[in-house]
């Protein structure tokens, strides 16, 4: 018997995310840190061992660092295999060229070698910027049902916001006729997740193809897959109805860290039957101390709570001290906040400090202008930050 | 320790939240550069072996070296099941032989402890030790039984050992021994072997006691905080002690106690939920009151539902308007609405696994 794997998921984790500002100056997006515990990567991983698919490539390119410190062998997903398992790939010197991942197909195109040591018979291709819980293997025995040579995955938008997709057009039947890609009058709502299975062969015919076309963009949405529809490939949208959520600006990441919080929460991770793995921190439990508060809010292990918390999603090892009032926010790992200061609609990223008798946004903010304090930096005492403020530097005295 | 011991061997009793007994010294060996652990079971080890596994969570999955569990029978001249420490070592003598290490650490599951091994085994070459007990200055005030208290003449040497049966509130200073040893591996195998050979059965009485004459056996203070896990009532108020910050700091600061890592997701708080002065680890939802209490992992509380003063094991459920003083549940308790469960802080009342009530 030939050792093969049925699937091989690629990972796409290599994007800067230049809309998360702050968040991403130093670290690539799937690694910035989600819903107290998680990292965004966490979920298309956990989703992939959950699926039964066992070998994952992560292409990764902008600042790798903690994304590959993080994933390392792959063993808090299972995913340290002898055969499979999770590898790191990232844009390497060739004999007769080297060069970075011009795209999306690029990244994937360089590393077919990689894909075809597994000899799969579908490739599943995933973005490393996606909040969602779904079972791939389902969408794998769609594509193999249909007899289709692309599936791609959809999700129904409201009306004013499909503008900003790509639009699917399909037929009665699911097969796609039509790409719009972000069209101001959407002819429907089905928006692409950014998933794609490929039967292997079809996938290398086109990328090969289209590493050969000098004007090609390199780009699965813009070139691979418009040019498989006019070559007449049977291409099916899988229509997916559960939580996802693209959470590539400020704003969407905001939603999602708030959609876990409350009775019913939007988005369920507690569910144990669909476990989300991740690295865990060698913590101890956390503490809430006399005189604290702690409502409708998340907490994770390590954290020292004297303060008050409320509608706040609060990772590991977070403290905060007596009289510091945190509101409707998000403290990544490490973050300290100390006496007195108030901390309102603000994101605070790893590792941060804010001063005595601070104030970080009020009650005025929204989710529209939450303030981001970006990881590490040092903010003095007494220091006011406004609303909507985006600080990447330790802020010292004067007013921001 | 019948009640959290009977379904679990002493090193596998869940301990401050999210850890096991065993955690403590098998981390403070990791701490201390010691990466070739034997870790001797007698029964009930099934759980021990689930907790501890390849030893992955504590880096001891080695080639060279590592975690091995020793159970009895392990050799082929174990043919009785040991009763004694000495026995025990007798059991384990071809692990003693193939280590090339020069000395052995010994210590008991039931010590909860941050203690560098390191400089004991330092004080112990320096001073040129042959033996070297720790001890910790302490009160016996609890109702353990038995304690072994150490009398040390001027240079710290031991000269006495003694067995103090708790009985009335005593506020004299004792040397209490934490059951940590440290020896040449040699010295070990033939302290072993002689022993057995005089057929001897106590490692205490017949190997360090009556050799106070002819070893150079010395004592060693440790000035931490030490919690001895030997009765229910000291496992209790142990627990507790983490609530004050100066100790979960000591214990805990550095982050460096190692445990079996599973994928609970945070804990959870809803709009009702008041916590006070509690340990919570991760995975609880809680929508009543907490108060100087300890929660570990998974642990639901329902609305309007008041712990106080309590243990409260990984998966168990309270339901609504129940309320809790003064208890240990052990793991997967089930507390239906409007319970209510009452012990004292001198006699906690204990739940056993897996009951529905």
């Amino acid at each position: 018997m030939i050792r093969k794997k049925k699937c091989v998921a690629m990972l796409l984790a290599g994007g800067q995310g230049s809309r998360l500002y702050a968040l991403t100056n130093n670290i690539a997006k799937p690694a910035v840190s989600f819903g107290g515990k998680y990292r965004i990567i966490d979920f298309p991983l956990s989703n992939c061992v959950n699926s039964g698919i066992d070998t994952v490539g992560v292409l990764t390119q902008y600042q790798p660092l903690v994304l590959n410190d993080y994933i390392g062998n792959g063993q808090p997903w299972d995913l340290d295999r002898a055969f499979g398992g999770v590898h790191i790939l990232s844009p390497y010197q060739g004999k007769n060229s080297s060069d970075w991942y011009k795209g999306t197909a690029n990244a994937i195109y360089q590393n077919l070698h990689f894909i075809k040591q597994f000899d799969p018979d579908y490739v599943l291709i995933l973005s490393g910027d996606h909040i969602y819980k779904m079972n791939y293997s389902i969408m794998v025995n769609y594509h193999i049902l249909k007899n289709a040579d692309c599936t791609i995955a959809a999700i129904n938008v409201p009306k004013e916001d499909a503008s900003r997709f790509g639009i699917l057009n399909v037929d009665e039947n699911d097969v796609i006729y039509e790409f719009e890609e972000k069209p101001s009058n959407p002819k429907s709502t089905l928006a692409s997740m950014g998933i794609y299975v490929f039967s292997a062969q079809k996938l290398y015919k086109y990328l090969e193809e289209d590493n050969g076309d000098t004007k090609s963009s390199n780009d699965f949405g813009k070139d691979i897959l418009p040019k498989m529809l006019n070559c007449g490939e049977r291409m099916l949208a899988y229509e997916y109805s559960g939580y996802w959520k693209d959470v590539g600006t400020i704003e969407s990441l905001y939603d999602a860290n708030m959609d876990l919080l409350g009775d019913k929460p939007k988005f369920d991770i507690f569910d144990t039957s669909w476990k989300i793995q991740s690295r865990s921190p060698l913590a101890p439990p956390h503490y809430v101390g006399d005189g604290a508060k702690t409502a409708n809010s998340i907490i994770m292990s390590g954290s020292e709570i004297f303060g008050e918390v409320e509608n706040s999603v609060l990772a590991s090892n977070v403290i905060v001290k007596k009289g510091a009032k945190i509101r409707n926010s998000i403290l990544m790992s490490g973050a300290i906040i100390d006496e007195n200061s108030e901390i309102n609609y603000a994101i605070v990223d790893e590792n941060v400090f804010v001063g005595k008798n601070c104030v970080v946004g009020n009650d005025c903010g929204s989710k529209n202008n939450i303030t981001v304090l970006g990881r590490g930096i040092k903010v003095s005492d007494g220091v006011k930050i406004k609303n909507g403020s985006m600080v990447d530097k330790d802020v010292t005295g004067e007013e921001k | 320790m019948p009640e959290l011991a009977s379904i679990r061997t002493l090193g596998s009793i869940p301990f401050g939240g999210r850890y096991r007994l065993i955690d403590f010294p098998l981390s403070n060996m990791v701490n201390s550069g010691i990466d070739t652990v034997g870790i001797i079971t007698k029964n009930n080890y099934q759980s021990l072996m689930d907790h501890v596994g390849s030893g992955k969570d504590w880096d001891l999955a080695r080639k060279d070296g590592g975690v091995i569990i020793l159970p009895p029978y392990g050799e082929l001249q174990n043919s009785t099941l040991y009763g004694s420490r000495l026995e025990a070592l007798k059991g384990i003598t071809s692990f003693l032989f193939r280590a090339d290490e020069d000395f052995v650490i010994m210590t008991d599951c039931d010590a909860v402890c941050r203690v560098n091994y390191n400089d004991i085994i330092e004080n112990h070459i320096r001073r040129r030790s042959d033996i070297t007990l720790v001890y910790k200055k302490r009160e016996i005030t609890d109702c353990n039984e038995k304690i072994t208290t150490l009398d040390l003449n001027e240079e710290g040497r031991v000269i006495g050992v003694n067995y103090k049966e708790e009985s009335e509130e005593n506020k004299e200073l004792y040397n209490c021994f934490t059951n940590i040893f440290v020896m040449k591996r040699s010295l070990l195998q033939n302290l072993v072997m002689e022993s057995i050979s005089r057929n001897r059965k106590h490692f205490m009485n017949d190997v360090i006691a009556s050799n106070l004459k002819t070893l150079k056996i010395n004592g060693y203070e440790f000035n931490g905080f030490y919690a001895g896990i030997t009765s229910l009532q000291a496992y209790y108020e142990s627990n507790l002690a983490l609530l004050d910050q100066n100790v979960s700091h000591e214990l805990f600061g550095d982050r460096s106690v190692f445990t079996k890592i599973r994928d609970s997701a945070p804990t959870k708080y809803g709009n009702s939920a008041i916590v006070k002065n509690s340990m919570i680890a991760d995975g609880c939802e809680i929508l009543g009151e907490v108060e100087n209490s300890i929660l570990f992992r998974n642990v639901k509380v329902g609305r309007g539902s008041v712990i106080k003063n309590s243990i409260v094991m990984q998966n168990s459920v309270l339901g609504e308007n129940c309320s809790l003083n003064c208890i240990i549940t052990d793991k997967n308790v089930t507390i239906t609405d409007r319970k209510n469960l009452s012990g004292s802080l001198n006699h906690p009342f204990y739940v056993g696994k897996g009951i529905m009530i």
